[in-house]
């Protein structure tokens, strides 16, 4: 999908989302929290937990919500990759200080929904999604690296 | 050389864009400042004490004379007539509008140039050798594998926001011209079994906490490496620190959990990442690679030089290094003229020396890390001709590596973080020294005008490191230090001096040098063999 749909939550959020199924509506809940009751479908990292023990329990997650508590803390662009690389393919959700020029990156790097705290431009977004025609490095997105294109 | 492909050609074209944008943003408010620092900085962009100061790239220091003479375009049309090389083999200009940096990136873009992560918190562009493809010693062209990483950490959409910077070098030889171990990932290419791999070392650099880098992995081949650097890079940007700018770096994570647990680390991580695909295959580096094939040389140049003209006799010892081809020579051209600023060259003497690369040299430039040029391939018997058209542009110092080939930071003429002034005291002591730098032999001096380093202090034989004492630039003077292959860092003299106290200091050293030296030791050697404290007792009396 090219463009988001703009979806509002039941929790008054405004979500930039990058893929059509219905919104998980279940709150997340810590890491802590949810290695504590296993039945949670719905997890919400901070920016300092390991994305990696979440990855014996991928089946059961529909949603991972990532904070980025500042723009500049780029540690949840990591632990997108280490899901996506996993092979989650439930929500990933990039919340907090997003700001639309880091949007592009955060695609390649798996997230497909965004609650920014700020609302982003969408014609501005529209474009940045656009600008690029192909990346240099394969990421956890589909698109098709150069070296891929020049060697087949 | 490397030559863009239309993929290339369409991604800096696309930056450009980018940027323009991101200009028009802010000029119109859209963006706030603090927003727009770190979009600016990805691009070189940073704001100093009189206006905006623009990096431009030059990846692994290597150039064309086209792109050379766009430079001296940059200095003319948009600048006050000069460029600064600098030790990340980078141009940097000083005086730039933000509302042309946009056309200045697009006229860079029609000869293949950019100024993509120059600057931020991300991976910086790549150094290498400075005699890359020309040296006897090297077991391959480095450059190729530079080539390979830049395309792989260009918008990396993972490392775009590192708890800091992060800065890799690529060597190939045993002899390290560019401080490799001195770099957040250094790398050296060699060969075991008849494969050629790479040697990684993680963990160094300078700044206020200087250290140099160690050994993680003793030999990863060309189709794993950029999984390799994933990990290396992965685990530092989960894991390095961000509670504290000056402890952010690697070297800093390194020194905290310790070289083996970080080994651990990227070896599990590697594990986990190795087998899904993202390395090029090894046909992109046979592509890149057969791109740095380097000139047809001429076989049948004449190898000996005449030698009778004795100023130019002294250039030739100075300033010519072997070549590994027969009858021809690799020239560093000094930008360090007694009494100049170092790195700074005008637009006339950028023109000059594209006009050299391309009547001589094959057209083919270098920057150093040292902030010379070089032209790695000419012939022996057109060394007198470069030699006097350099001697006419002001560009023929024989200072190669002597006291007055001086690295220097811009300091508080410039920079907004400097504590003390570096090229005023740069001047002061290539002029002090210019009449027995010869005698003293090899003898490397660094100035940086605060603890950040970017004048390299920590890895002088001399070092000097501008502070603030009281409100009055006070300096500080380091020995012993080296960012070659034997490489170590340099010890604090003890008290700190003023300008002249300090140049005074330096003669003291020069002098006691001198009286204990024996026969073929550099100053480094005596210093190492005799310690800090005869030098101290000359200095401190």
């Amino acid at each position: 999908m090219v463009d988001p749909i703009t979806v509002n939550t039941n929790a008054g959020e405004t979500l930039l989302r990058f893929r059509d199924d219905v919104v998980h509506d279940e709150p997340a809940v810590t890491l802590d929290a949810f290695l504590g009751q296993t039945n949670a479908t719905a997890v919400r990292l901070e920016a300092g937990d390991d994305a990696r023990a979440l990855l014996p329990h991928l089946g059961q997650i529909a949603l991972v919500e990532i904070s980025f508590p500042t723009f500049r803390d780029g540690r949840g662009y990591s632990a997108a990759r280490i899901l996506r690389e996993a092979g989650f393919e439930g929500e990933l959700r990039a919340a907090g200080d997003v700001l639309v020029d880091q949007i592009p990156h955060m695609r390649r790097c798996g997230f497909d929904s965004f609650a920014p705290e700020k609302p982003v431009d969408a014609a501005t977004l529209t474009k940045l999604l656009a600008l690029y025609p192909q990346p240099y490095q394969k990421a956890a997105d589909a698109r098709v690296p150069v070296w891929k294109l020049r060697h087949g | 050389m490397y030559v863009y492909d239309e993929y290339d050609q369409s991604i800096v074209d696309a930056r450009v864009e980018e940027f323009r944008d991101q200009v028009e943003r802010r000029l119109s408010g859209a963006l706030t400042e603090d927003q727009f620092k770190p979009l600016r900085l990805m691009n070189g962009l940073y704001l100093q004490l009189h206006a905006y100061m623009l990096r431009i790239a030059v990846p692994y220091g290597t150039l064309d004379g086209r792109q050379m003479r766009m430079l001296g375009h940059i200095a003319r049309k948009y600048d006050r007539g000069y460029g600064h090389f600098t030790t990340r083999q980078n141009i940097q200009y000083n005086w730039i509008k933000l509302a042309d940096a946009p056309d200045i990136l697009a006229e860079l873009a029609t000869v293949q140039m950019h100024a993509i992560q120059t600057s931020g918190n991300c991976i910086r562009n790549i150094s290498s050798d400075q005699f890359a493809g020309a040296a006897a010693d090297e077991v391959a062209d480095p450059r190729p594998w530079a080539e390979l990483i830049r395309q792989w950490s260009t918008f990396h959409p993972e490392f775009t926001y590192l708890p800091r910077k992060f800065k890799i070098a690529v060597i190939a030889a045993d002899e390290d011209r560019a401080a490799m171990r001195l770099h957040d990932i250094g790398i050296q290419l060699l060969e075991r079994d008849g494969v050629l791999g790479a040697k990684i070392f993680v963990g160094g650099g300078m700044g206020r906490t200087p250290m140099i880098a160690h050994e993680v992995k003793d030999f990863i081949t060309a189709d794993h490496l950029m999984s390799y650097l994933e990990a290396c890079l992965r685990v530092y940007n989960r894991y390095g620190r961000r509670d504290n700018i000056y402890k952010a770096r690697i070297k800093i994570l390194l020194h905290e959990i310790g070289v083996e647990a970080y080994r651990e680390q990227v070896e599990a991580e590697f594990a986990a990442i190795r087998d899904l695909g993202l390395d090029p295959p090894l046909a992109e580096l046979a592509r890149i690679t057969a791109m740095f094939k380097g000139p047809d040389f001429d076989a049948d140049a004449p190898d000996t030089v005449d030698r009778s003209d004795p100023d130019f006799a002294v250039w030739l010892d100075q300033n010519v290094a072997a070549h590994k081809q027969r009858g021809h020579a690799i020239v560093t051209i000094s930008l360090k003229p007694i009494g100049g600023i170092p790195g700074d060259a005008s637009a006339d003497q950028i023109d000059l020396m594209a006009d050299l690369a391309e009547r001589y040299g094959h057209d083919e430039l270098r920057v150093t890390h040292a902030q010379n040029i070089v032209l790695p391939h000419v012939r022996k018997a057109d060394l007198h001709a470069i030699w006097t058209a350099l001697r006419e542009a002001g560009l023929a110092e024989a200072n190669l590596d002597l006291i007055s080939d001086i690295i220097a930071c811009p300091g508080l003429d410039y920079c907004s973080l400097a504590n003390a002034r570096s090229i005023p005291l740069a001047q002061k002591i290539g002029e002090r020294f210019a009449g027995r730098q010869r005698e003293l032999g090899e003898l490397k001096l660094k100035i940086s005008g605060c603890i950040n380093a970017c004048g390299h202090h920590h890895a002088g034989h001399i070092g000097i490191l501008g502070v603030d004492k009281k409100g009055t630039e006070n300096y500080q003077l380091l020995l012993g230090g080296s960012g070659a292959e034997d490489v170590s860092l340099g010890k604090i003299t003890g008290p700190g001096f003023d300008e002249d106290g300090v140049v005074d200091a330096i003669e003291r050293v020069t002098d006691r040098y001198v009286a204990l030296r024996e026969r073929g030791e550099r100053f480094l050697d005596t210093y190492r063999r005799v310690g800090m404290q005869p030098f101290k007792e000359a200095i401190y009396g």
